[in-house]
């Protein structure tokens, strides 16, 4: 599904990727795991296409396409979803507007009409349930007055509807009390294909405990040191990441 | 040639044709209008409340003017001047600030006045549209009058809108006088949709007696140049005044509102919300006084401007003023200028929305939150629509008018 292939990328001129391969096959859940600093949200910002990121060497093929070449509107359009670390409030923006502008331009680029407006509030009303989302909610501007919970819950939301093929969960777990992280895992779990994959990064455990994933990789200074399987996270939640640097003699 | 001669040349051919196309009442005040125009000529930027404006280059083109008087079929609550009653043909030119040469200039050229008249304690059902649309094959000038006034308890909604229907040169000079009684309400809504060759110079004056309320709302949605003049005076205790505006300008175009809020007696409330979009080189002004004079205790106001410039190019003056003579008040004033949120539109676009969709977004949204305080939904609605037309560039003519096709 997604290669990246010897990726470096800077921001102001400041390299923070320094040659990251990595991929990702149909169906696998991968964890990022590393440090503040280490560009975790520099690998997801980069490659949804964030503007301020500038990819120096290296490339991203997403199902044979070439992802570096498009847009992050294309990028979206061609599966790629992001639940952000921080989600933006739009004031006087709908969520009901927001959503169906997303989903209408989706189905514009794969060649379909507007969702008509009946099934629309159907789908919506449909997903909600998924994350337990107020319909209060939906009914406001995008995550204004959200509280950090249901910005979250928000984010998952919307990636009940536009149904990615890769989603990638920034930090999804930070700020989240423990029922509103198993609402959250539960959710995404329950909207898994068999053949959707995603790419969750995080500090801890715990949500790759509901989100199981196949493989873990370690993210320090740009770099991938350490991948493996499910216990690599297990033993970064009990001995931290300095044994790793050790090892790859840091 | 300065600007003015030409004005006053012309005034000296038409006096006659005028004075016998008109009334008595609008007569009668012409000669005086005539002094003060000659005597000041157009203000100039040094003049305080055309700081912004660029009055002697608007006015200077060569434009026939129109000298035509209303039609005798009107809709209820309307009448000439002429055929209005007694009472409410003696208000004519007594609102307005006699004394701005831009008032002046109406007053001396001005054919007829278009009279609302509501009386004591009636409700007027439907709101009361009134459509200027200007049409023709010559660049022409025209100055337009209307006199509101509203009786003790009388209601009204009143619907005006400034259209174009043919792509000549045009110059708007309007002069709108209100005059509300003790507990009347008005809701007074004024809709710019012209083009880039109108300009408009728009002068409204109201004066509010006790417990009367009035809601006004000034959208420019497109225009040429436009200079709006609002002057609010709180003459009756209890009296308040929500006065909102938003402006979307983009290529040259140019949009000055200058408004003033006088608190003359104590408890009232006044409330001022201005927003506006500005894209590639449009220039924007909002002064916005608010004067709370000597003994106007409890007076409550709040003034707010806030600004989107979504490009580098577009310009922005914005200057909230706010003048207070008594101890026991609530008053608050500001303005702001920003730019496109960009982790917005960041946002936006990774849900699949493309730049331009998003960005046309944000400006709507921007712009939603003074369509929201029009308490007259159908108009509310009308005009979430008109906006994104607006921002979409297909706003042209209106739809389903017979007078614009």
């Amino acid at each position: 599904m997604l290669q990246i292939n010897n990726l470096h990328a800077s921001i102001n001129g400041k390299e923070i990727l320094k040659g990251i391969s990595l991929t990702v096959k149909d169906g696998e859940i991968h964890a990022v795991m590393g440090l503040n600093g280490a560009g975790k949200s520099t690998l997801s910002n980069v490659i949804v296409g964030h503007p301020a990121y500038e990819v120096t060497e290296g490339s991203i093929t997403f199902n044979g396409k070439d992802l570096l070449s498009l847009k992050p509107e294309e990028r979206a359009h061609e599966g790629i979803f992001l639940s952000f670390q921080q989600p933006v409030e739009i004031p006087g923006v709908s969520m009901v507007n927001f959503m169906r502008a997303a989903l209408n331009a989706k189905r514009k680029y794969q060649g379909l009409e507007p969702i008509p407006a009946g099934d629309f509030l159907k789908l919506m009303r449909e997903k909600r349930a998924i994350v337990e989302l107020d319909s209060k909610l939906t009914s406001r501007s995008v995550n204004e007055g959200f509280s950090g919970g249901e910005k979250k819950r928000n984010e998952i939301f919307q990636m009940a509807m536009l149904e990615p093929k890769l989603t990638i969960l920034d930090e999804t777990d930070s700020g989240l009390d423990v029922d509103a992280l198993r609402i959250v895992a539960e959710g995404f779990n329950k909207l898994r294909r068999p053949d959707s994959s995603a790419i969750v990064i995080t500090h801890y455990q715990r949500l790759l405990d509901y989100l199981k994933p196949d493989v873990v990789h370690v993210l320090i200074d740009g770099r991938i040191v350490k991948t493996g399987g499910p216990e690599l996270a297990t033993e970064i939640e009990s001995r931290g990441f300095d044994w790793i640097k050790e090892e790859i003699g840091l | 040639m300065s600007a003015e001669k030409q004005y006053i040349d012309f005034f000296g051919e038409v006096h006659d044709t005028i004075a016998a196309r008109s009334c008595a009442e609008m007569n009668e005040q012409r000669e005086s209008a005539f002094e003060a125009f000659s005597a000041q000529g157009f203000p100039s930027p040094k003049v305080e409340r055309y700081r912004y404006a660029k009055v002697e280059a608007d006015f200077s083109p060569n434009y026939g003017i129109a000298l035509t008087p209303l039609t005798e079929q009107l809709p209820p609550y309307c009448f000439r001047l002429t055929n209005a009653e007694p009472q409410v043909r003696i208000l004519y030119n007594k609102v307005a600030d006699a004394t701005d040469s831009i008032v002046a200039l109406n007053t001396m050229l001005c054919v007829d006045t278009l009279v609302v008249h509501v009386p004591k304690g009636i409700r007027v059902e439907h709101p009361i549209q009134i459509s200027n649309i200007l049409k023709g094959e010559q660049d022409t000038m025209v100055s337009r009058r209307i006199l509101v006034v509203m009786d003790e308890m009388a209601e009204a909604d009143i619907i005006i809108t400034d259209r174009a229907a043919s792509q000549s040169r045009f110059l708007t000079n309007q002069v709108i006088e209100v005059v509300m009684k003790d507990g009347s309400h008005l809701s007074l809504y004024e809709v710019e949709e012209t083009h880039l060759l109108c300009t408009r110079y728009n002068s409204v004056f109201v004066q509010q007696g006790r417990n009367s309320s009035l809601h006004h709302t000034n959208l420019t949605l497109f225009n040429g140049h436009t200079r709006n003049r609002l002057d609010i005076l709180l003459q009756g205790e209890g009296s308040e005044v929500t006065a909102n505006g938003c402006v979307i300008a983009d290529k040259m175009q140019r949009v000055d509102n200058n408004t003033l809020i006088d608190h003359q007696v104590p408890h009232c409330t006044s409330n001022e919300l201005y927003k506006y979009v500005l894209d590639d080189s449009a220039v924007g002004a909002f002064a916005g006084k608010v004067l709370v004079r000597e003994g106007a205790q409890k007076t409550s106001s709040k003034e707010t401007n806030a600004n989107l410039c979504a490009t580098s190019s577009a310009r922005m003056y914005t200057q909230p003023m706010l003048e207070i003579y008594a101890d026991d008040v609530q008053c608050s004033h500001g303005s702001t200028v920003g730019q496109m949120d960009e982790a917005a539109l960041f946002y936006m676009r990774q849900r699949g929305i493309d730049e331009k969709e998003a960005r046309l977004l944000l400006k709507a949204a921007f712009i939603t939150e003074v369509i929201e305080t029009i308490p007259l939904e159908s108009l509310r609605d009308r005009l979430h629509v008109l906006v994104d037309k607006r921002l979409r560039g297909e706003l042209s003519k209106c739809e389903g008018c017979k007078l614009c096709k």
